[in-house]
């Protein structure tokens, strides 16, 4: 009988699936995922479909930031761009919400090629700064370009339909959230072990030896700024669907950061970890919210701290991870799976 | 009276503080190869430790100065000694992230211990505005550029002339050198990030004294990278220089812009210059060109 995860090609050692147990477990995981809107109230599902949104995010700038190596600052412009794409789309031109979305993907993926061409002179500290101006001048867009974003005021949004059902509960746009999100997810885990991700990886090691083996710098490198703008657009244009409103104010800087954040708390280069990434940071601010308000009558006042609290933990949060843990929760899992596979005979 | 003497003069008080600020970002880079995108936190910090002293204890602004000084160097050194030592070594992109981390951190401080109410420095220079003939120089504008410039000044000749200051030089040229000369690196880091946190305080200290102190005094942090990517990131002199060409610019874009794109120019004119210069010269007027191609 053969005893142990023995693989005996590269194609198995690449499978997603490593094993029947995996699958069956991801099977029961995604029937519990798909029975929850029927069972749980509308503020889970609300937290439900803001993780969806991170996790598209995330995983896009995982791409380009853990996968290639690039830094990006400017995270969060791209997936304004994606919203104010979707709203102007539906709201001016009257297009379906379904073909807006795409539409959303391809306008940021263009905006992400654009920020992307520094990328191709710069790198690192340069290309971080490069982002991150983008940031700020096209939140200056956003708030400036008033003819086509209406300012500060922004611009209210007719939730997506089908037909004459509309989408505008937590339950309902769940289920549009659950499939984006597997589609992204799925995309990019396979993205990752085909031949543009091994490249994307040589990049991120070293791209004067990936140049040398023939990877083409140009092309690779402006691809994941474009995967990862598409993938920041999909979630703005998703994510302003959801709240039926767009204003500049959704997109700051700190948002970049917090994107950042779940890439690196979730582990770098791994796509699973951004998804853990995602869920972490989502559900921080809110138990610290749940925390303050339960506390409410004890510590009068805590308010005030709530907002600042949040800054200091997302900030701890990144330090700590990259000093203490750099490959992030992907990593923690990864220990605990290996100890339970040997348990209880470690050695 | 002309507006372009007047735009260029506001222009020149302004990048003088930008110069100071650029300081300290090109100290820590020249020393440990870092960009601290922390520096508006530090700034911040340091104008509320100030005002703090000033207000609270109603200290002559020279001790509420001494403080601060001291304060930031602790702050700085600090930094370094938990923060970034332990990641000597690694990416760029994990050391960048981390002083982003810090900066998140240091903000939610600032915000928890002083609100975020926007509070105004009582009165240390005198009021009377300066009449230069074709231009007039408003008192804050014009005492903060006085203090920018001695304070550049001072970093200068410690940068140049003292034995710090070479031990510093010295580990930007070359750190295994400079370890093998019997300079310690490790202090020389910290030196550095002491002397880049005490150059942001002091540029807070400043720039809350034209216009008052608030949690949100750090975003011209980040405005005056544009100051040292035009520069030159490891230039001293092109900090200085990069700082009166950028807050000219600012205002020029500022007067003449802002009927076109409806207000905020100020504000965004640093960013738009910042990627032209990476576009045509990212290594800056006086850096080295040192940068790979790829």
């Amino acid at each position: 009988m053969r005893c142990g995860d023995l693989k005996e090609s590269y194609l198995e050692d690449e499978k997603i699936f490593q094993s029947l147990f995996v699958k069956i477990c991801l099977g029961i995981f995604f029937v519990v995922l798909l029975i929850v809107p029927f069972v749980a109230g509308p503020y889970v599902l609300y937290i439900m479909n803001l993780i969806g949104f991170s996790i598209i995010a995330a995983v896009g700038l995982n791409l380009l930031t853990g996968f290639t190596g690039q830094i990006s600052l400017g995270h969060a412009a791209f997936v304004g761009v994606g919203g104010y794409t979707t709203a102007i789309l539906v709201t001016r031109l009257g297009f379906p919400f379904w073909v807006a979305l795409p539409c959303a993907g391809f306008v940021s993926a263009g905006m992400g090629l654009i920020i992307g061409i520094p990328s191709l002179r710069v790198k690192g500290l340069y290309l971080c700064i490069a982002t991150l101006a983008a940031q700020f001048i096209l939140e200056f867009v956003f708030v400036h370009w008033e003819s086509m974003t209406k300012g500060i005021r922004g611009i209210n949004v007719p939730p997506p339909r089908i037909g004459s059902f509309e989408f505008n509960t937590e339950k309902s746009y769940y289920f549009i959230t659950f499939i984006l999100v597997i589609l992204v997810v799925g995309f990019a885990r396979n993205l990752v072990r085909t031949k543009w991700g091994r490249a994307f990886l040589a990049i991120r090691d070293r791209d004067l030896s990936a140049e040398i083996i023939g990877i083409n710098l140009f092309r690779y490198k402006l691809a994941a700024f474009a995967i990862s703008s598409f993938f920041a657009g999909i979630a703005g244009g998703l994510w302003v669907g959801f709240i039926k409103v767009v204003t500049p104010e959704h997109f700051p800087f700190s948002l970049s950061i917090q994107y950042l954040a779940m890439v690196i708390v979730g582990g770098m280069g791994s796509i699973l970890g951004s998804i853990f990434g995602a869920i972490f940071m989502t559900l921080t601010p809110e138990l610290l919210n749940m925390l303050v308000g339960s506390s409410k009558e004890m510590f009068p006042g805590l308010d005030q701290f709530f907002i600042p609290l949040k800054d200091i933990i997302f900030g701890g949060l990144i330090v700590g991870f990259l000093v203490f843990e750099p490959h992030g929760l992907a990593e923690i899992w990864h220990r605990i799976k290996t100890f339970f596979t040997l348990w209880p005979f470690s050695y | 009276m002309d507006i372009i003497p007047q735009i260029l003069v506001s222009g020149i008080a302004a990048g003088g503080v930008y110069g100071l600020i650029a300081l300290g970002f090109v100290l820590i880079y020249k020393a440990t190869s870092v960009l601290n995108l922390a520096t508006g936190e530090f700034m911040t910090l340091g104008a509320f430790v100030c005002l703090t002293v000033l207000i609270e204890l109603s200290a002559p602004f020279g001790i509420a100065l001494l403080v601060t000084i001291v304060f930031a160097a602790c702050l700085g050194a600090l930094t370094e000694k938990i923060i970034l030592r332990p990641l000597i070594g690694e990416p760029i992109i994990s050391v960048i992230m981390v002083t982003i981390g810090l900066a998140s951190v240091l903000k939610g401080l600032t915000h928890m211990f002083w609100t975020s109410q926007f509070k105004s420095f009582p009165p240390v220079f005198p009021p009377q505005p300066l009449d230069l003939g074709f231009a007039i120089v408003p008192s804050g504008l014009l005492w903060g550029f006085i203090f920018a410039v001695i304070c550049t000044v001072i970093f200068t000749i410690i940068f140049r002339y003292t034995r710090i200051g070479l031990a510093m030089r010295a580990t930007a040229s070359h750190q295994q050198a400079a370890l093998s000369m019997g300079i310690s690196v490790k202090r020389i880091f910290a030196i550095s990030w002491s002397f880049a946190a005490i150059t942001a305080a002091l540029g807070g200290i400043i720039i809350g004294n034209i216009s008052g102190v608030s949690i949100h005094l750090g975003g011209i942090g980040l405005k005056v990278l544009s100051v040292i990517i035009l520069g030159g990131l490891d230039s001293i002199i092109g900090a200085i220089i990069g700082g009166f060409i950028i807050g000219i610019l600012e205002n020029f874009a500022g007067v003449y812009l802002d009927s076109f794109f409806g207000g905020g120019v100020k504000e965004v004119a640093p960013f738009v210059i910042l990627v032209l210069i990476l576009m045509i010269r990212p290594y800056g007027i006086f850096g080295k060109p040192l940068i790979e191609r790829v």
